[in-house]
């Protein structure tokens, strides 16, 4: 029997000869897997697992009959092996950059569940396509010791990348460093991120994990902050930007995420708070968790401060991938599109049905959404709050929408003042960034009440009636069911700029239901409820049908349900070059 | 030929008749209820009637609402189908006496064969074989120990009235006969108000096989060989065959001789079913007759070709059967699964709301699908949850074997729970397979109820190949968009990890056109497929092998589903997927201390109130579901925390009920 070094020896021989046969060289192999220029010439000095799948590969062989050590030794002949001083001090302050804030502390988020910056943003990004910057900036501290720790990078990671092969720049906080507390450079380096974004016209998706200020620069890191803060509010509206909290979250760090587009959160392990438990307690006296004062679940029913959440870091990364597909690059794009293999003309039959006939009755609008887009693909932003009331992306023709829709399952789709919050916040998104508004209507009306009245629904209401007002992207609507009061109007109606406004044969256009008409009407006849019956069906032949809306030209047709796919494919079509100005103004007045 | 007739029935039979109706140029007048005015039937045929309420004994069994319907449109005939007025002389007598045509046998026929004891003293009469027992009337407990003794054990103690398994009971020892006769007559006496109770030999381990029989107005009656239900679940049949794999011809022949003897004997003149059971020594005994069109009929249909409602309207029309005895032939197999909406992975539980996506398997020569429902169409609490029928041809058992298997994998439903996970599970069972079954068949296989499909290497296989390129396919589409950086490339090709019940298995695909080459260790698959992502069925051929696999995408990754298991996969660059080491599972929500309800209903009653101490096993609420009061009881002792339903309460599946203290 051989030994195993002989052996190993023959079966790094046989390898040999097989890529020479090929007349090949290992770097070949290596660029041939799609490895990159440096990771090859690493790849040659040292064993790197892709390199020893890519040799698998080639040869036809399980990755573990490659011998990890052969790889290493028989390269000293590569050009690589000839590299300079300044090379080799540049690979080895990488590598030093690469661990952060040291092993133990990967370790440490490691046994949290939690990924580290490195790796989140591998996972992020398309596979090779990270080009970081500032990768030895180092802060300027000297105060409480500072001077005599100091890590490469200095808690933050930054640079640029590709999703799907289009361009996006991202900073993710490293908690291994300083537990991701903000300095001055830590600041400069996001702001510089920032800074590229906007000239490029690209996306910003920052990756939080930060316990908050570096308590020792003091005012310098407060600084930093404001900076930051200042810069988003300059780039809203210009690149959507995309916060997604993966650790803590808490003080003044909070305002960023709160003034960008949207905001995610990994469950379990992230929260946000303007103060944390501890001086909640002192000052309010409240026992309350993390979890429950800022957790996921918090925010994404209770504060509706998050927009979604996802069951752990490479879930909510791969999901924010999926979301990123679906936004414009800058301000001065169209809406994105994507290759689509759902025919544009689809019917959908069964959507005849939806529409229960009993007007009391709730069905789920969600099915008409997944019916229209395309495969069935649909984000719902803020999918646990204001549930009356449903946003969120799609396509139709590989052409990104942004939908709005009432909920007749929760609440009977009445507006209310979180449904109003929700719906503007996210229709004046759609209008920043060119996605088209389709919006489906089946709504009784604002819910009346003290609570909603003291809650101020009627300055809430007007959010969603001025972001309708404002739009100018193109406005489809369909009217399914009730459009009732004022809460039509609102809907994306006609008086208010709707591009494209269809009704199902099921819609009810009207000032309010029947009954509630009649009661008001002919009040004389409260006490005879048979002519009350008679004037209530009376009511309902005049309005419980879309035909009087239609004959005033406020509807621009009475679609079947079942095409109603294809009418919005169509709209969208003919409205891709829409052109509508607002009044020139500094800019509106939205009552906040 | 009649010029129109009535259909006085509802779901895939009423459709099933109609189809036949209109391919004989009959016109068909559908009645339906307040729950089924957007129902297939009633578009399916020309005219439809409206009469009344959901519920079916204020509709579909009401008699007179149904000839009032028939007079109205000029329909001559009524076919009743099966269940509801079916097998009722009363409606039979008051048909005729309105003038119109019963699409069935005779008055005579269904009384005497309706009623155990006198069709049990028929068929002997006839010279059929029946069960070794005591035909008559048994006083008491006493006398019932004493013909059972005669019988020898096990004996089995039935209510003449009986019917769905209730009344029934077997015995093992002269004690059990004692107190199961007593018990079977009083629930007798309280489900059918006859308290009747006979007493026969039980055969072990037996096999449900009928013999089809169809019989004209001039006395000829023939057979139609011979149909398998042995594959039950608590006396309802889930999966048909016919021919049986258990006959021999002489059997064959035999049993279908006692058929034809019994029918003739009862002047019968439509299509029946004799039913027998088979012991292992291939003895066989009359059970009973069922004096309609059967629903597992299309088994029958299919190895023979002839259209059996077809000639049930020919033979009411009064001309004569169209084929005879000597003409009969068997060619090849088929077999028939019963779709229902129920839950197999909650007991079987009955489940109702929207079919919101519903696609058939694509119908050929080999695969005919009875449906009774449409996409869109809801399924309400008032009728039988059966839904549809699914039936496939082949040459042999294992050609419509795997004819099935691959039907039940491209059925796609969803927006309620059904039972083809179950069939295709039952389908792919080697005792199923082999031909080894019984009627205990599911009881003995999936004693602990069902959990889903074995999860075979060759499935797992399958699913992993499926699941790499599917995802290739997504990521090469998602790497297809407007806005894309220059140079920027995508290839598919190369290392993936497939996550999948938290194991990580690497792969390798090369993607070519229509399909990819990949690699699962050192074996090489395979796949050729026109599959598009967004379809909900993948229909591709895995390494030869044609498959559908259904496809249905979730947030991360998706969710495949052929052979009755489902899996969740996630794919991922194997330098991604190596992270999922440091993520930490999330542990399930604690359930125990809660009540859930289990379906979704109506709440009826809740029995307790906060504080209350219950014991184990003590009814803590009732839920109505598909007019089924259903007692939730409790799993242990525990005090009650919290009451979170009220009566009246309309709750989903999975609501809490009650809140116990920890």
């Amino acid at each position: 029997m051989a030994s195993k070094t002989e052996r190993k020896n023959r079966h790094a021989e046989d390898i040999k000869g097989a890529v020479r046969k090929a007349g090949k060289t290992l770097a070949d192999i290596a660029r041939d897997a799609g490895l990159s220029d440096s990771s090859t010439r690493l790849a040659l000095r040292q064993p790197v697992p892709r390199a020893n799948e890519a040799i698998a590969v080639f040869l036809n062989e399980n990755v573990e009959d490659i011998w990890p050590e052969w790889f290493g030794e028989n390269s000293d002949n590569a050009d690589a092996g000839k590299a300079s001083n300044v090379i080799n001090q540049l690979e080895a302050k990488r590598e030093e950059a690469r661990l952060g804030g040291g092993q133990k502390r990967i370790d440490v988020q490691h046994a949290k569940g939690k990924l580290t910056a490195r790796e989140r943003v591998s996972v992020l990004l398309d596979q090779g396509s990270f080009e970081e910057f500032d990768t030895f900036v180092e802060h300027r501290c000297t105060d409480f010791g500072m001077d005599e720790v100091s890590f490469a990078g200095d808690g933050v990671v930054t640079g640029n990348g590709t999703i799907n092969g289009r361009l996006v720049f991202i900073y993710a906080q490293d908690f291994t460093v300083f537990g991701g507390s903000l300095s001055e450079t830590h600041a400069k380096k996001i702001l510089k991120v920032m800074d590229m974004a906007m000239k490029a016209g690209a996306p910003v998706i920052g990756l939080g994990d930060s316990g908050g200020a570096r308590i020792q620069e003091g005012v310098a890191s407060l600084g930093g902050y404001a900076d930051i803060f200042q810069q988003n509010v300059l780039a809203s509206g210009v690149i959507p930007q995309i916060s997604v909290i993966m650790g803590p979250s808490a003080g003044g760090a909070v305002y960023s995420p709160a003034i960008t587009d949207f905001i995610f959160m990994v469950r379990d392990t992230s929260y946000m708070f303007v103060t944390g438990p501890d001086v909640v307690k002192t000052v309010t006296n409240e026992d309350v968790t993390q979890e429950e004062l800022g957790g996921a679940l918090t925010h994404t029913t209770k504060s509706s401060v998050a927009d979604g959440a996802f069951d752990n870091d490479i879930e909510t990364l791969m999901q924010m991938r999926r979301f990123f597909d679906f936004l414009p690059l800058n301000n001065k794009e169209k809406s994105p599109i994507r290759e689509s293999f759902d025919a544009p003309d689809r019917l959908e039959e069964s959507l005849d049905t939806l529409v229960p006939s009993n007007p009391n009755k709730p069905y789920d609008m969600h099915e008409v959404i997944l019916k229209i887009v395309d495969e069935a693909d649909f984000f719902e932003t803020q999918p646990d709050h204001a549930k009356n009331i449903i946003t969120g992306f799609g396509r139709v023709a590989g052409e990104t929408i942004g939908i709005v829709a009432n909920q007749p399952l929760v609440l009977a789709g009445f507006l209310d003042v979180n449904a109003s919050k929700k719906a503007a916040r996210f229709i004046r998104f759609c209008d920043c960034f060119s996605i088209p508004v389709v919006t489906f209507v089946d709504v009784p009306g604002f819910l009346p009440g003290t609570a909603q009245e003291y809650g101020g629904i009627i300055k809430h209401g007007g959010k969603l009636l001025y972001a309708y007002g404002e739009a100018t992207v193109p406005k489809i609507t369909i009217i399914t069911r009730k459009a009732y009061g004022g809460a039509y109007d609102v809907m994306a109606s006609k008086h208010l700029r709707g591009d494209l406004n269809f009704a199902w044969p099921s819609a009810e256009i009207a000032v309010m239901g029947a009954s509630g008409a009649v009661e008001i009407l002919f009040r004389k006849y409260k006490d005879n409820p048979e002519k009350i019956a008679q004037l209530t069906k009376d009511y309902e032949d005049k309005f419980a049908n879309p035909f009087v809306a239609a004959s005033k030209g406020f509807v621009d047709d009475v679609i079947m349900p079942h095409s109603t796919r294809k009418r919005i494919a169509r709209g969208l079509k003919n409205l891709r070059n829409k052109e509508l100005k607002n009044p020139w103004k500094k800019h509106g007045n939205i009552p906040l | 030929m009649f010029k129109k007739i009535l259909i006085a029935n509802r779901g895939e039979i009423a459709c099933r008749i109609i189809a036949s109706a209109k391919k004989m140029g009959v016109a068909s007048v559908a009645v339906y209820s307040e729950a089924d005015a957007d129902a297939r039937h009633v578009k399916m045929a020309d005219e439809a009637v409206f009469i009344g309420p959901p519920a079916a004994a204020e509709s579909y069994l009401v008699g007179e609402k149904i000839i009032a319907a028939a007079l109205k449109t000029g329909a001559e005939a009524i076919h009743p189908g099966y269940g509801f007025l079916s097998e009722n002389a009363g409606f039979l007598k008051e048909v005729e006496k309105a003038g119109l045509i019963f699409i069935g046998p005779g008055v005579e026929a269904i009384t005497s064969m309706g009623d155990k004891i006198a069709s049990k003293k028929l068929a002997a009469k006839a010279g059929v074989t029946t069960v070794p027992g005591y035909v008559g009337v048994i006083k008491d407990a006493k006398e019932a120990v004493k013909i059972s003794k005669e019988i020898g054990f096990p004996v089995m103690i039935k209510a003449s009235a009986g019917g769905g398994g209730k009344g029934m009971r077997i015995a093992e020892s002269e004690m059990e006969v004692e107190e199961g006769f007593n018990a079977s007559k009083s629930e007798a006496k309280s489900s059918f108000g006859d308290d009747r109770i006979f007493i026969e030999k039980y055969i072990t381990q037996p096999r449900h096989i009928e013999i089809q029989v169809l019989g004209d107005k001039h006395g000829n009656v023939i057979y139609l060989a011979e149909r398998e239900c042995s594959i039950q679940r608590r006396h309802q049949k889930v999966v048909e065959e016919a021919p049986s794999s258990f006959l021999d011809d002489a059997t064959r022949k035999a049993m279908g001789e006692q058929a034809v003897a019994l029918a003739q004997a009862v002047g019968y003149h439509s299509a029946g079913t004799v039913e027998f059971i088979v012991d292992n020594d291939k003895n066989f005994y009359f059970l009973e007759m069922n004096t309609r069109l059967q629903v597992e009929h299309p088994v029958t249909e299919l190895i023979t070709g002839v259209d059996l409602v077809e000639e049930m309207l020919k033979v009411a029309y009064g001309d004569k059967l169209s084929i005879k005895q000597s003409q009969v032939k068997i060619k090849g197999w088929a077999f028939e699964t019963r779709v229902y909406a129920e839950d197999p992975f909650r007991g079987f539980l009955p489940s109702i709301g929207r079919l919101t996506r519903y696609v058939t398997p694509p119908e050929n020569k080999n695969v005919r699908v009875d449906t009774g429902v449409y996409e869109g169409a809801e399924i309400s609490m008032f009728y039988d949850p059966m839904i549809a029928k699914l039936i496939t041809y082949g040459a042999s058992r294992d050609e419509a074997i795997a004819e099935m298997r691959k039907a039940l994998d491209a059925y796609y439903i969803r927006g309620i729970s059904h039972n083809i996970p179950f069939l295709s599970a039952v389908m792919a069972h080697p005792r199923m397979r082999s031909g080894d079954i019984s009627t205990s068949f599911i009881a003995e296989e999936y004693p602990d109820g069902f959990e889903g499909g074995h999860w075979s290497d060759d499935v797992k296989t399958a699913m992993l190949a499926c699941s790499t390129y599917v995802n290739a396919m997504i990521e090469i589409r998602n790497n297809n968009a407007y806005g894309k950086a220059d140079g920027h490339g995508f290839d598919a090709d190369g290392h993936w990890t497939v996550r999948v019940d938290g194991e990580r298995t690497p792969v390798h695909i090369n993607m070519q056109d229509g399909g990819g080459e990949i690699k699962i260790g050192k074996k090489s698959i395979t796949i050729r497929s026109q599959w598009m992502p967004g379809q909900p069925v993948f229909d591709g051929f895995i390494d030869g092998v044609h498959r559908f696999i259904e496809v249905d995408k979730l947030a991360s990754g998706f969710c495949l589903t052929s052979d009755g298991v489902s899996k969740n996969f996630i794919v991922l660059r194997p330098e991604i997927a190596e992270l999922y080491k440091y993520i930490k599972p999330k542990v399930k929500a604690d359930t125990s201390n809660l009540l859930l309800c289990p379906m979704p209903g109506l709440v009826v009653s809740v029995a307790v109130s906060v504080g209350d101490e219950v014991k184990a096993g003590q009814a803590l609420a009732i839920v109505e579901a598909m007019k089924m009061e259903n007692i939730l009881r409790a799993e242990k002792d525990a005090t009650i925390k919290a009451v979170l339903a009220k009566t009246g309460d309309s709750l989903a599946v999975d609501d809490v009920i009650i809140e116990f203290e920890s």
